[in-house]
């Protein structure tokens, strides 16, 4: 039998998040997967587009409206459960777009959601990690419910492109005005982007100051890097909260993790499991990020640091 | 009468390392130390301090489970809470019946305001809040790091993966909160004393009209993946020398 997917694109109007192509990842490990991406836009006729090229897309359906200028759940979400009669499952990133957005749909659909899937089992059987990552649970969706889920991006790699999947439009249903955007104060920033790049530096409290956090950001662009905290950091005002790292912050998979100044709380530690390289930097040699550490350091930050972007030049 | 109607979970506390059962059937919690969900006490705190202020009359603490749920709900009581509602069940409920549930005391209670954590730390499933206002057919405003209140609507700032979005709702509505949101105060001892004396009602399943059906079944619970021991370098040279010979610079 053939599994209808439903993918809700997360976008910013103008480009398909790299998320989206890792819950297409995700869905395509679905025993016979037939893949539908959703995208609801103001126009949506660029991120349709990229959406319709990524491999394993067979079809891209668009709903345009001029409340989906931002992407408010309230809105969203009707439009969606107004897609989802011919689906057995609707799947969303678990961003901050997917979190707020899916369950709003799962309750308008009155069926459960499987939150931060990790892996597929099978159509109805999924892997998800409870207790900040720190046991890892099989669920199985029962009688033949219909799954809505949030795909924990950290597990899944991206698809590359190629496909050219048809795009038809669906008519938008008229979204409730309760709820209304107002501002979004996005540091707009020139380095890689902390969920999808390939080094993440990263500073926790151990840095002591938002001007000694500068030093990372030097480190940082000698290494192509994104640059990453943790929460104990992001609480000092040392460095913003987008860059929070861990479990209440962002989960994410680079290839290499260079942890500096950060103790490694288990709420922290659960961001970077799937780093396929930690490095740790801190003076005290117990501090529990060593346990989890590939390549650790004990030392004083504030001398290895200058260090390294010496012997990087 | 202007109400906040906050939700909380009793949950294994932030600062107990879990283990799971041997036989991979759960997670042990015997002899374990439970607490109010941290995100929980954050909503709390944050309805205390919007009623100190005088935008609210009243606010009323709320659980869905077990006898055991008590002293959690006695916490929150003593925190500042005015009442406790208990909703008592042995059957452990999934989001979308917690959801029900709560609206169902919305419905009873007519609050203008529902405040939760933004998840459980237990079970990280992160869906109640959201539901609660699709059913409600309210607005939503999750991940709260600032809630500013004015005649008939909330400006809510909310920490998204690109930085701060700031929305605007109609209430009555549902806001879940993020850690930055703020610091819950500590208990006082006469004030767990005062909390004795509380109105703490104890309402059933039945009571609220909510049958709940179960969707989801866990067949196994296991340890995640072990990352290999690692090595240790002594500076700064033999740490780059590390990452050459991984080819990672």
């Amino acid at each position: 039998m053939s599994q209808n997917i439903l993918i809700v694109a997360e976008h910013d109007g103008r480009t398909l998040s790299v998320a989206t192509a890792k819950c297409v990842a995700c869905a395509a490990t679905i025993p016979d997967a037939h893949i539908t991406v959703a995208v609801c836009a103001a126009d949506a006729a660029a991120v349709a587009a990229q959406a319709a090229a990524v491999s394993g897309v067979h079809r891209v359906v668009t709903v345009e409206h001029p409340m989906h200028e931002h992407p408010l759940a309230a809105a969203i979400a009707p439009q969606i459960a107004a897609l989802a009669g011919p689906y057995s499952h609707v799947l969303g990133p678990s961003s901050t777009f997917g979190k707020d957005l899916m369950p709003r749909i799962a309750a308008l659909l009155e069926t459960v959601q499987v939150s931060d899937i990790m892996a597929v089992e099978s159509a109805t059987r999924f892997r998800r990690p409870i207790y900040a990552g720190n046991a890892i649970i099989t669920v199985e969706v029962l009688d033949g419910a219909k799954v809505v889920g949030t795909v924990r991006t950290a597990s899944f790699q991206a698809v590359g492109t190629g496909a050219q999947a048809p795009i038809e439009a669906a008519s938008p249903v008229a979204p409730p005005t309760h709820t209304r955007f107002v501002s979004v104060s996005a540091a707009r920033s020139d380095r890689p982007d902390l969920q999808s790049a390939g080094t993440v530096v990263s500073g926790g409290r151990a840095l002591g100051s938002a001007e000694s956090f500068q030093m990372l950001y030097r480190l940082a662009d000698k290494l192509h890097a994104a640059v990453g905290a943790s929460r104990a950091a992001v609480d000092a005002g040392y460095a913003p909260n987008e860059l929070q790292v861990g479990q209440t912050g962002k989960i994410i998979a680079p290839q290499l993790y260079i942890a500096i100044g950060i103790s490694g709380a288990i709420q922290h530690l659960t961001g970077i499991k799937d780093a396929r390289t930690i490095v740790a930097i801190n003076k005290d040699p117990e501090a529990p990020i060593f346990e989890v550490a590939d390549i650790g350091l004990v030392g004083d930050l504030f001398e290895i640091v200058p260090q390294l972007e010496q012997l990087i030049g | 009468m202007k109400r906040i109607l906050v939700g909380i979970k009793r949950v294994v506390d932030y600062n107990v390392r879990i283990r799971i059962k041997p036989d991979g059937s759960g997670v042990v919690t015997e002899g374990v130390k439970m607490s109010v969900n941290p995100f929980d006490e954050i909503a709390l705190e944050e309805a205390l301090r919007i009623k100190e202020r005088g935008a609210a009359e009243e606010v009323i603490v709320a659980t869905v489970g077990p006898a055991d749920c008590q002293p959690q709900l006695r916490t929150c009581l003593a925190m500042g809470a005015d009442r406790a509602l208990h909703v008592q069940t042995d059957t452990p409920l999934e989001p979308l019946a917690i959801a029900r549930v709560l609206r169902a005391l919305t419905e009873r209670e007519q609050p203008f305001l529902v405040l939760l954590g933004k998840q459980a730390i237990d079970d990280d499933h992160g869906q109640t809040g959201q539901m609660l206002a699709a059913l409600w057919e309210r607005p939503q405003a999750t991940f709260a790091s600032k809630v500013e209140l004015s005649e008939g609507k909330a400006r809510v700032t909310r920490e998204i993966d690109t930085g701060l979005e700031t929305i605007e709702v109609d209430l009555p509505a549902v806001v879940t909160v993020d850690l930055r949101l703020n610091e819950p105060r500590y208990v006082k001892l006469p004030d767990i004393m005062k909390a004795k004396k509380k109105p703490f009602e104890t309402l059933t399943l039945e009571a609220l009209g909510v049958a709940p059906r179960a969707q989801l079944k866990t067949v196994r619970y296991a340890p995640p993946a072990q990352r290999q021991k690692g090595v240790r370098v002594n500076d700064a040279a033999e740490l780059i020398g590390a990452l050459k010979q991984k080819g990672l610079l």
